[in-house]
């Protein structure tokens, strides 16, 4: 049985009510958008009801909107095999106090992708058994998904300033 | 190495006539029940938890019972590339382990978010880069999510084509390195000599090898040349008995049994649990392809079956995967003969560039076409998550666009990233020997895991 | 003149030994088994069936630095990598030659970003750099040829200063500047 939008709309917000600050609808995904402390009963609930089971987490990834309140947001994809149907979940984290419980008693599968985020972006997941990075070296200074920080760190050598660039580049020595 | 009670021929023929009947039964699946057991029984340790609880261990044993922690990698000639394992070792036996990744990390992320839609393309095929095609899929249909844009038959046809060739081609690599790993070195010449032939097609199309950027949002980058559908004819005639030579040499083969064979179990409810994916989830009997469950590119109009093996060892995940080749094949066949004529690509002006002909003449044309490569275009404001089944499992892309023509955020679900999770579970308690076979049949593409 | 005239036709040839040395050196060069990205598959594509790469004697790849003369840097190097890279060279025995394979290993291709090493001449003095993205695998061939050629012209004096071994008077070895 394939569920549709609606009817798992209906189900979150009959369920939940006020805790679902929005429910969209973009190009035929369902999104919902919580605070991070519903986040465990609303994913508990979508996972165990017998008639949605989604079984499936598919990511977890952060998304940094600078300027915006809350700055970041994390996003979980979750997909029922049963009932092939997704939902996304946005979770709204403020800069000051980026703590989000974590989801890895709930599925495993969350250990690496909560760690990428913290590393990425450095969203604290609550309960998490080992917060530490996991793509950059453990030295790293900062959060290099963030939109405060740079993408380069070198010079880039063209025509006209390559020898500049050259005379600084540090060549390795045997 | 415990054979299984089941022999190898009945569990042959039983993966190669799973999915017969077309339909996926609902009870298939694991129950949200069993999920939850799951999850409270397994961890994924990291390398600083291992060696914690190994010095803990090693503070209350004798002297006689100690263990050791093992370094494998990044400089390893069996880890597929640049994968740190830390390992506790009891002799001969895990006592547990945990991947170390991130030496491969390219920030490609974060690179694309600086490019527009277009420039941003080529990043997609360097992740994975042993399915370049149906990473440029996977982007250009989340871009296409975005901008709402439809897409020609001809392009249709030609995506899934190509995606499938492209899954023969990882398989191949996959093949070819598990058997070298497994010291089976002419196993690995063979696979690379068709490898050869497919790299052939690739660049018949797409003008490289292996970073063919050929699929792109709108379509197709140009038109098929005109000799494609013989060459592709070609393959798609040989390759089936090629596969029967691999069968013979490896599947009724002792020591590729030895090896294999009840190595590395994983069962339905925990790869489900550790969100594996793919050949890896299917070998252990759950039917998800997102082919078949969530299809894209109208893979729903294609005659091909959802193979699934029962025991989800290593022997298993190696019959799934040639059992897949030859589906891969019947798809790629069924592609070929109906390729449809028609354009390529879109006729959206403002995403798709007009012909070359149509600029000398026509004033709107040369504007498009200026404002499309120096501009790019910009899809509105919003978010798509697409997820497309890639040589590993579900590869899936997350763009947020924030209504300029740069991309504001992607993220890529990279499979071999959630796949390498399972392998600290699979691994406990068995021989060191096997974890070679275990990581091997695994498939992770290290790019994609660091990305 | 000289030797060739007293040998006649006795069935031997005569040559400089630092020719001789070379021409061993280069027809029995083994590669270090390391791939890192794209170019690692295509570098074993090289190996494969269809480019062979054994008919110039590289078909023995040493996954020991300690018995490798050469290293091919095949994909893109990251900072996490960077050291590991470093101490792999380090590791290899004199005489050592790099290959940086690909844009990636030459310049950082198009990853012009925070994780890349901008050229992994930053960390260990290459040899031959090879274009492409990544570099077909007669590319790779084409730079491995190159590589010999300039093996085959080095001369037997010590590559560099800071290795030498260095004698005193007496002929004594003294410590080697630059060993650790």
């Amino acid at each position: 049985m394939a569920l549709d939008n609606e009817t798992v709309k209906a189900r979150v917000q009959g369920q939940f009510g006020a805790a679902v600050l929005e429910a969209s609808e973009y190009r035929g995904d369902l999104a919902f958008r919580i605070q991070p402390d519903d986040l465990l009963p609303i994913v508990l609930f979508l996972r165990d009801s017998a008639d949605l089971q989604y079984i499936w987490l598919a990511s977890i990834t952060g998304v940094d909107y600078l300027g915006r309140d809350p700055r970041f947001e994390v996003v979980y994809h979750l997909r029922s095999l049963a009932n092939q149907h997704m939902v996304v979940l946005k979770v709204g984290v403020p800069e000051a106090h980026p703590h989000v419980p974590s989801i890895v008693p709930l599925w495993p599968t969350a250990t690496y992708q909560e760690r990428e985020a913290w590393d990425m972006f450095g969203i604290v997941f609550d309960g998490h058994p080992d917060l530490q990075r996991i793509l950059l070296p453990e030295d790293w200074d900062g959060h290099v998904q963030r939109k405060d920080e740079p993408l380069v760190y070198e010079e880039v050598a063209f025509s006209f300033n390559h020898d500049d660039v050259d005379a600084q580049k540090p060549y390795a020595k045997e | 190495m415990a054979v299984a009670e089941k022999g190898v021929a009945e569990r042959r023929t039983a993966i190669f006539n799973s999915g017969k009947n077309g339909h996926v039964s609902p009870g298939a699946f694991p129950t949200p029940q069993q999920v939850a057991q799951a999850a409270r029984e397994i961890t994924v340790p990291s390398p600083r938890q291992v060696i914690a609880a190994n010095a803990e261990r090693m503070k209350n044993s004798s002297e006689f019972e100690q263990s050791m922690v093992l370094n494998m990698g990044p400089q390893h000639p069996s880890t597929h590339g640049v994968l740190r394992l830390v390992v506790e070792l009891e002799g001969e036996e895990v006592v547990q382990l945990a991947p170390d990744i991130g030496f491969l990390h390219t920030g490609i992320e974060k690179n694309m978010e600086a490019k527009t839609y277009q420039q941003a393309l080529v990043m997609t095929e360097r992740t994975d880069y042993l399915g370049p095609m149906i990473n440029n899929l996977v982007y250009a249909l989340a871009v296409e999510k975005l901008l709402d844009c439809p897409i020609p038959p001809r392009a249709q046809v030609g995506r899934v084509l190509l995606s499938e060739l492209t899954r023969m081609n990882s398989y191949l690599v996959w093949l070819g390195t598990h058997a070298l790993d497994l010291a089976a070195m002419s196993v690995f010449l063979y696979c690379f000599r068709e490898r050869e032939m497919l790299l052939d097609i690739f660049e018949l199309v797409s003008g490289a090898r292996m970073h063919t950027s050929y699929i792109r949002p709108g379509g197709l980058a140009w038109d098929f040349p005109k000799e494609f559908k013989e060459t592709v004819q070609l393959f798609l005639n040989i390759f089936p008995s090629r596969i029967d030579e691999y069968e013979a040499l490896l599947t009724d083969n002792p020591i590729w049994k030895e090896r294999t064979v009840g190595v590395g179990k994983l069962n339905a409810v925990d790869a489900i649990a550790l969100g594996a994916s793919g050949a890896n989830l299917r070998a252990t009997g759950v039917p998800y392809d997102v082919r078949k469950l969530f299809p894209y590119s109208g893979y729903e109009n294609y005659d091909f079956r959802l193979i699934t093996g029962t025991e989800g060892d290593t022997y298993e995940r190696y019959l799934v995967r040639i059992a897949e080749m030859r589906e891969s094949v019947k798809i790629a066949q069924q592609a070929l003969d109906n390729l449809p004529d028609g354009p390529y690509a879109t006729s959206d002006r403002k995403i798709w560039p007009p012909p070359k002909e149509e600029i000398t003449y026509s004033m709107e044309s040369l504007i498009h076409h200026f404002k499309l490569w120096t501009e790019g275009f910009k899809p509105p404001k919003g978010d798509a998550y697409v997820g497309v089944e890639s040589g590993r499992g579900e590869l899936g892309c997350y763009i947020v666009s924030d209504g300029s023509n740069k991309p504001y955020r992607v993220h890529f679900r990279g499979p071999s990233f959630i796949n390498l999770q399972a392998l600290p579970h699979m691994a406990k308690g068995q021989v060191i020997g096997d974890l070679i076979a275990m990581l091997a049949s695994l498939d992770p593409v290290l790019g994609e895991v660091d990305r | 003149m000289g030797l060739e005239e007293k040998a006649g036709n006795l069935g031997f040839v005569t040559t400089t030994l630092e020719a001789a040395v070379n021409w061993g050196r280069t027809n029995a060069m083994w590669p270090l088994t390391f791939g890192l990205a794209c170019c690692a598959i295509e570098m074993m594509a090289a190996q494969a069936s269809d480019f062979d790469l054994s008919r110039f004697g590289m078909e023995v790849n040493r996954p020991s630095p300690r018995q490798a003369d050469l290293m091919i840097v095949a994909g893109r190097v990251s900072r996490k990598m960077a050291p590991v890279v470093r101490q792999l060279y380090d590791q290899m025995s004199d005489p050592k030659w790099v290959i940086a394979m690909g844009d990636c290993a030459s310049s950082a291709g198009v990853f012009n970003n925070y994780a890349v090493v901008q050229g992994v001449d930053e960390i260990v003095p290459v040899d031959v750099y090879v274009a492409g993205c990544p570099p077909r695998p007669e590319s790779l061939i084409h730079g491995i040829i190159m590589l010999h050629e300039k093996v085959k012209r080095e001369k037997l004096a010590p590559r560099s200063k800071a290795n030498a071994i260095r004698f005193d008077e007496s002929g004594r070895q003294v410590d080697r500047i630059g060993s650790r």
